[in-house]
């Protein structure tokens, strides 16, 4: 690690994965090995880890201990939800959303795959593709992480076999068809051993792809946002009411896409009035240009009524100005869908209350299969019908995460109880 | 005019801090923003500058002092607050104590656990609903699991095993009357992120950051710095060294660090460098045992 490469900010990029598998498929010891051969293991954690690897009696150290958890975990020998990992390269900062494999897989993965652009799905090569191999894949593609990449774990135990590694793409690549990832990457390694994580290792030579962190270190991520659609939900108004500024209102916000310039013509959604941008500000600077995903304080030429939860949004593809429409949700409270009940839907700076008024069907996550149900409860994954008190402006998830997801509120215990992905109108 | 095509991984967790406040502004009714003076709140208040002018920040800001904290950062403190031009209340642990809210075994001890008491009698006093934080999850295996928009009960415990799923960036704000959210706008950043951007922003921090001479004792693997709460024992030896401070927090337990760095550049080099977790090395608090923030966390500790 040269001091120079890693204090050199301007030309890295935020790069965020989800890994998926279990304890058995090697998990924890692959995001041990990439923290610690990328040296973003610190001397007192690994010092800790190899006590406790030595008072365990092992030969080496344990490096899913590294990802070790809570105490109440510990006590009751079980991993809560999400955990989130960082470690720096030269060339890019990453977060690794870390969950575990257990009962509430689903709810666990939808979560931690929300804020994702890549997933690692791993496998065991001696077990091959499993019912949660298709499971993990169906999942990050329904969250819609636009990269995949197979982890075939374990090399070391079927003899770092090319055949057997062929079979396994070529089974896999069945079922990957039409699940819609921009990009596939099979990548054979040893997570125990170290092959083909970090370094390459001596034992797949026959490998002629990168290993597993130069390949996340590389991958181009600069084209998963939707470039195109100017999307910009209004989050708050800023209004100094100072004697010098008695008449600055600046709309401040993300930009969830595409891009804006300085003149550009704005409709602000429901309403549709239209203006033209004035000033892209953010504190002492001033854009000609801002994009997905800036935050900025839009200023504009006329005096219209906006506030928040307003959308602007420039020429480019309209998105819909709707009261009812459909979306794949997952079910996330341990208490079940209560058709009697009322949700609130929160829509990027929007929030409404809403109906279920239908659901078509549940999907079976291990078969695909699509079954009917009156009833949801933790960890389904369902396509529903929605209705709600005021209109939402929406677009499809799959052309637009951003604008394409929401959450369901009880509005009794305040808890988050559901996640949707807006259907486009065709599906 | 200001034009960047270069996305850094800076901009990104600029980005996504500022929008985290914008939500809190926009949802909460009545947010308080936790100065201390330390280096992660100085870049809270930065981001709240970018978030919110020209207006003022739609909230105060607070500090809980425990009456043991370095001079230097007090006053930085005082001053920062003054030059943004924004209300800065205290309260103080003192208080806490004449109470008889908070009751010590002695006076050199530690008081950080004890934070806990003042923070939640002022967050009732002010009926606050939302206490905006600079924690970040890379500091302890605890912080790892903890959402951005942490709910806590009415008596303002954390509870690992129930906390609110959190997907996207939509995040539910809504409370109760007496429960509220503790909210980590930085919770993705690194302690090597937050110095890239001090440097970046040109942020003015307390000078017990940078490597100044200072009377330390050596002690189990630690430089304690040499205080009224903080005196030899009976074999150890008072050595004057260049040190810095990687965390201001109370004197009976934040140690420095060797170093030579005496701008933000040079601790750039050095904490890329660095093999030692920033807890691990400066804060005896947490070396307690191996559960110990995790504990402090349940009883409302930040």
């Amino acid at each position: 690690m040269s001091v120079v490469e890693n204090v050199e900010p301007d030309h890295a990029e935020l790069l965020r994965f989800i890994t998926a598998g279990s304890v058995d498929d090697g998990k924890s010891t692959l995001i041990g090995r990439l923290l610690h051969d990328s040296k973003s293991i610190f001397e007192d954690q690994l010092c800790a880890v190899t006590k406790t690897s030595n008072k365990r009696g092992m030969e080496r150290i344990d490096l899913s201990l590294f990802t070790d958890g809570l105490q109440a975990e510990r006590e009751q020998g079980i991993t809560i939800d999400v955990a989130y990992r960082y470690f720096n390269t030269p060339r890019r900062k990453f977060i690794i959303a870390d969950t575990p494999g257990h009962e509430q897989y689903t709810r666990n993965m939808v979560t931690g795959a929300s804020t994702a652009s890549l997933a690692i799905v791993l496998i065991d090569a001696r077990k091959g593709v499993l019912t949660q191999s298709r499971r993990h894949a169906y999942l990050a593609s329904l969250v819609g992480i636009p990269h995949l990449v197979v982890a075939i774990n374990k090399m070391d135990l079927v003899g770092y076999s090319r055949e057997i590694f062929k079979q396994i793409c070529a089974e896999f690549t069945l079922f990957l068809q039409g699940l819609g990832f921009h990009s596939i990457e099979y990548i054979p390694m040893s997570a125990l051993l170290g092959d083909m994580v970090v370094e390459r290792g001596d034992n797949l030579d026959w490998y002629s792809g990168k290993p597993l962190l130069d390949y996340l270190e590389s991958i181009d991520i600069g084209h998963d946002i939707n470039a195109l659609d100017f999307r910009f939900p209004v989050q708050w108004v800023c209004r100094p009411q100072t004697e010098e500024m008695r008449d600055f209102r600046g709309y401040t916000g993300r930009i969830e896409s595409g891009t804006i310039c300085v003149g550009d013509t704005v409709t602000v959604l429901p309403s549709g009035l239209t203006s033209r941008v004035k000033e892209i500000l953010l504190y002492n600077d001033r854009f000609e240009t801002a994009f997905a995903p800036q935050s900025v304080t839009l200023t504009i030429e006329d005096h219209l009524d906006i506030s928040r939860g307003d959308m602007l949004i420039n020429s480019g593809e309209p998105p819909r100005i709707t009261k009812e429409f459909d979306a794949m949700l997952c079910w996330l409270s341990e208490q079940a869908f209560d058709p009697g009940r009322k949700y609130i839907i929160k829509h990027t700076t929007r929030t409404v209350k809403g109906l279920i008024t239908r659901i078509d069907y549940r999907v079976d996550i291990n078969t695909m299969h699509q079954e009917p149900v009156n009833i949801l409860t933790m960890n389904d994954i369902a396509r529903i019908g929605i209705k709600v008190q005021q209109p939402l402006v929406i677009d499809a998830y799959a052309k637009n995460r951003g604008t394409g997801c929401f959450i369901l509120i009880d509005e009794v215990s305040n808890n988050t109880v559901a996640a949707g992905m807006i259907c486009s109108l065709e599906s | 005019m200001n034009q960047r095509s270069y996305f850094t991984h800076l901009d990104a967790l600029e980005s996504e801090a500022i929008h985290i406040m914008r939500e809190v502004a926009a949802e909460c009714a009545n947010p308080v923003l936790l100065f201390s003076g330390g280096k992660d709140s100085v870049v809270l208040l930065r981001l709240a500058e970018k978030a919110f002018r020209p207006s003022h920040f739609p909230f105060p800001l607070m500090h809980i002092d425990t009456g043991h904290n370095f001079p230097e950062v007090i006053e930085f403190r005082d001053y920062r607050a003054k030059q943004l031009g924004e209300r800065l209340i205290v309260r103080s642990m003192e208080d806490s104590i004449q109470r008889g809210r908070v009751i010590l075994r002695s006076e050199n001890q530690s008081r950080n656990p004890f934070q806990a008491v003042t923070l939640l009698d002022a967050i009732s006093e002010f009926g606050f609903d939302a206490c905006i934080g600079g924690a970040r999850r890379d500091e302890e295996k605890a912080r790892a699991k903890e959402r951005i928009f942490s709910f806590r009960d009415e008596f303002g415990q954390w509870d690992p095993k129930n906390q609110r799923p959190e997907l996207w960036s939509l995040y539910n704000a809504r409370t109760h009357p007496g429960e509220n959210i503790r909210v980590f706008p930085i919770s993705n950043w690194t302690e090597l992120d937050i110095w890239q951007y001090i440097g970046q922003e040109q942020l003015e921090i307390p000078s017990i950051y940078y490597a100044h001479e200072r009377e330390v004792i050596a002690r189990n693997n630690s430089l304690l710095p040499v205080s009224y709460l903080v005196q030899p024992e009976a074999g150890e030896s008072v050595q004057s060294m260049m040190v810095r401070f990687r965390t201001v927090g109370d004197m009976s337990c934040t140690c420095p660090v060797a170093s030579r760095a005496k701008d933000v550049e040079e601790i750039i080099v050095e904490t890329a460098l660095t093999r030692i977790t920033e807890r691990g090395a400066t804060r005896m608090d947490d070396r307690t045992s191996d559960a110990s923030m995790e504990l402090r966390k349940r009883e409302g500790y930040f």
